[in-house]
């Protein structure tokens, strides 16, 4: 017999009991659509935090105070809050070669409030360069210019979500007031798909933190193909002028946004990996479930094997045929859990607003493991009814 | 060797074991059929008539003697050439249980070309010409639950026909049948030995078993007599 008719005979077998075959499949479609969602859910959001962090640049180079933690992880080392980030050090990172931007950053957490409504933002002090530096886009108004930096101008530049948030839908904002710490702020500009505020680094420094350091400083490097040899250029620089000799004692750290995405990537996808051992685990149990009801199938049709064998199948026509019936439903199992596990991801993407990515290669994975599942847990029913004597399956009651 | 003959059983013995007793139950079987006989096999409950007719179909070893069919020890050939034998040159027609259920009887005709790998074009010709021979072409397409007791003894002489076996054994196909359904059914097997067939026929019923040529008597796991049957119908 060609695989074409044990295919039929398989799915014609199946249909004659329809309930106990979907029950059967209920395993490995669970198995087959938590694995899919877990990790097209899991590209997904290392794809949008990947892109979130890319849009910080991929030839900026960041400097953190803090020790040096060279291990992957997402924080890159600053753990306490640590002073060692001074003026002097963003003239000297200025003097570099193939640096074209530096820019010191100092971020707090405030308060912003208008007229009652009040939203709580992380706040940045910044140059003016940092609106080019990270591509940043203005549905109203435009960023601080380098004169309101000079002067310590009380400016905000606001996310368009805390727009939302303070003002509503649709409302021109740029020349409206805002209050952060008791005071007056004089909106400039509005960034697109930005929860952020920005105010001039020495407005923030003086009036919001009353510090004269920085919390990290920027340093744009003129090429991407640079930004390797320069993170060496800049450490040996940092070491020189914060006058240290050891590495190990470092002050500061340096990261690039290549770097963070690397970490990033790693981290999402070994916790893909665990969950996706977790779902292995109810793949397992599916397929102990269809070896359980594939025996009872054997015990029932017992006498029928034995009138296959009495009319010329022999051992391998019958191992075949309830084989590939264990791999048919499987199979159908795999293709059903994958269709609901597609479906699930696609509604979870909505809600959590991520990227909607399954890859073709996932659900050829998932197809595969659903066959193998069939093979491994429908062989040994499939050996037992094989190997019935034809005279025992005959007799038998 | 008679160049006809295709059965010999020669002291044949059945021992079988269940746990621990053990149960003689054929004591040393002798007898020897030519191609083209009508023989039927009679004789009490547990006197060992299916356990012949097993060993006579492959389905079953002797435990000692010799069964030679068509000249050969059985015991030579391997598992996958019983299947052989048991597909090619034997017919089986059973009392019970005779047809694959939730199946069509076409499909159900046409199984044992498929495991002879004939093409599906010309199995499903072949299956329709042997359920015309039994006139029952119209139920092709029905279930095999789906019709009558006679009707599933027939599609079961249809199914035996198609490989065109040189003998056909049937265990009491009549045994479940009323007396007309019964004769009906007897009919075919009539004509498939005027073609030629060789036909062994296990039964209860003298009105049966006067449908053949010649009669066996089995009595506890022997021959009680072997005659030629001078009542013939
Ligand atoms: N597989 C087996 N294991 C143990 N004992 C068996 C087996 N097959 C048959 N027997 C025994 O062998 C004896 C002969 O059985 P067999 O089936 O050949 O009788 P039979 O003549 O066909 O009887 P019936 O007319 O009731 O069908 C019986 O006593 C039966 O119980
Ligand atoms: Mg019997």
């Amino acid at each position: 017999m060609n695989f074409i008719e044990l295919f039929l005979l398989a799915v014609s077998a199946l249909k004659n009991n329809i309930v106990r075959t979907i029950l059967t499949m209920l395993g490995i479609i669970i198995g087959i659509a938590s694995v899919i969602i877990i990790i097209s859910l899991g590209q997904g959001a290392t794809q949008s935090i990947v892109g979130e962090i890319s849009k910080f640049g991929a030839n900026i180079l960041t400097v953190s105070p803090g020790k040096i933690q060279r291990r992957p992880g997402l924080s890159g080392g600053s753990g306490t809050t640590v002073d060692t980030l001074v003026e002097a050090d963003l003239k000297a990172l200025n003097e570099l070669p193939n640096v074209s931007q530096v820019s010191g950053l100092v971020s707090t957490n405030k308060q912003i409030i208008f007229d009652g409504a009040t939203n709580q933002t992380s706040i940045s002090g910044t140059d003016e360069t940092y609106a080019v530096m990270h591509e940043l886009s203005f549905s109203q108004g435009s960023y601080f210019t380098d004169s309101q930096v000079a002067t310590r101008s009380k400016v905000i530049v606001l996310g368009d979500e805390i727009v939302v948030e303070l003002f509503g839908e649709d409302t021109q904002v740029v020349g409206e007031s805002v209050r952060v710490d008791g005071k007056t702020f004089r909106i400039v500009g509005v960034v697109e798909n930005g929860s952020s505020a920005y105010v001039p680094i020495s407005t923030a420094q003086k009036i919001l933190l009353s510090q004269n350091y920085f919390n990290g400083i920027e340093v744009l490097i003129t090429d991407s193909q640079l930004v390797e040899s320069m993170t060496t250029t800049i450490e040996d620089m940092m070491l020189l002028q914060h006058k240290i000799d050891d590495i190990n004692d470092a002050d500061f750290s340096i990261r690039s946004s290549q770097e963070m995405v690397d970490s990033i990537s790693s981290v999402t996808g070994t916790l893909s990996a665990l969950l996706s051992g977790i779902a292995a685990i109810s793949l397992v149990v599916g397929g102990i479930g269809i070896m359980n009801i594939m025996l009872v199938t054997v015990t029932e049709r017992t006498r029928e094997i034995g009138l296959l064998k009495a009319i010329g199948a022999k051992r391998r026509d019958i191992l075949l045929q309830f084989l590939i019936e264990a791999i048919v439903v499987t199979l159908a199992g795999g293709v059903i859990g994958s269709s609901l596990g597609i479906a699930i991801t696609f509604l979870a993407t909505k809600l959590l607003s991520i990227p909607f990515v399954v890859s073709l290669t996932s659900i050829l994975l998932a197809l595969g493991v659903s066959a193998v599942v069939g093979i491994i847990f429908g062989w040994y029913p499939a050996k037992k009814a094989a190997e019935l004597q034809p005279i025992d399956a005959l007799r038998y009651e | 060797m008679h160049s006809q003959e295709i059965i010999s059983f020669k002291n044949v013995h059945k021992i079988y074991k269940t746990g621990p007793v053990i149960y003689e139950a054929l004591k040393g079987i002798n007898f020897s059929i030519k191609q083209g006989e009508f023989v039927a096999i009679m004789g009490p409950s547990g006197s060992g008539k299916s356990t012949i007719m097993n060993i006579l179909g492959a389905l079953d070893l002797v435990s000692s003697g010799e069964y030679k069919l068509k000249g050969k020890p059985i015991d030579s050939y391997d598992e996958d050439s019983l299947a052989e034998i048991r597909n090619k040159e034997i017919g089986f027609i059973f009392q019970s249980f005779n047809l694959l259920p939730r199946t069509t009887i076409l499909k159900n005709v046409e199984r044992p070309m498929m495991y002879a790998g004939i093409p599906a074009l010309e199995r499903e010709k072949r299956a329709m010409e042997a359920l015309s021979m039994v006139g029952l072409e119209s139920k092709a397409k029905n279930q095999s639950n789906h019709i009558s007791g006679g009707q599933i003894q027939r599609v079961a002489i249809a199914r035996a026909l198609v490989m065109n076996p040189s003998i056909f054994l049937a265990d009491e196909p009549t045994g479940n049948l009323d007396t007309k359904t019964a004769e009906e059914v007897m009919s075919f097997f009539i004509e498939l030995n005027k073609k030629g067939h060789t036909i062994i026929l296990i039964t209860h019923e003298e009105n049966i078993a006067d449908f053949a040529k010649r009669i066996i008597r089995v009595k506890d796991g022997l021959i009680d007599s072997d005659k030629k049957n001078g009542k013939k119908k």
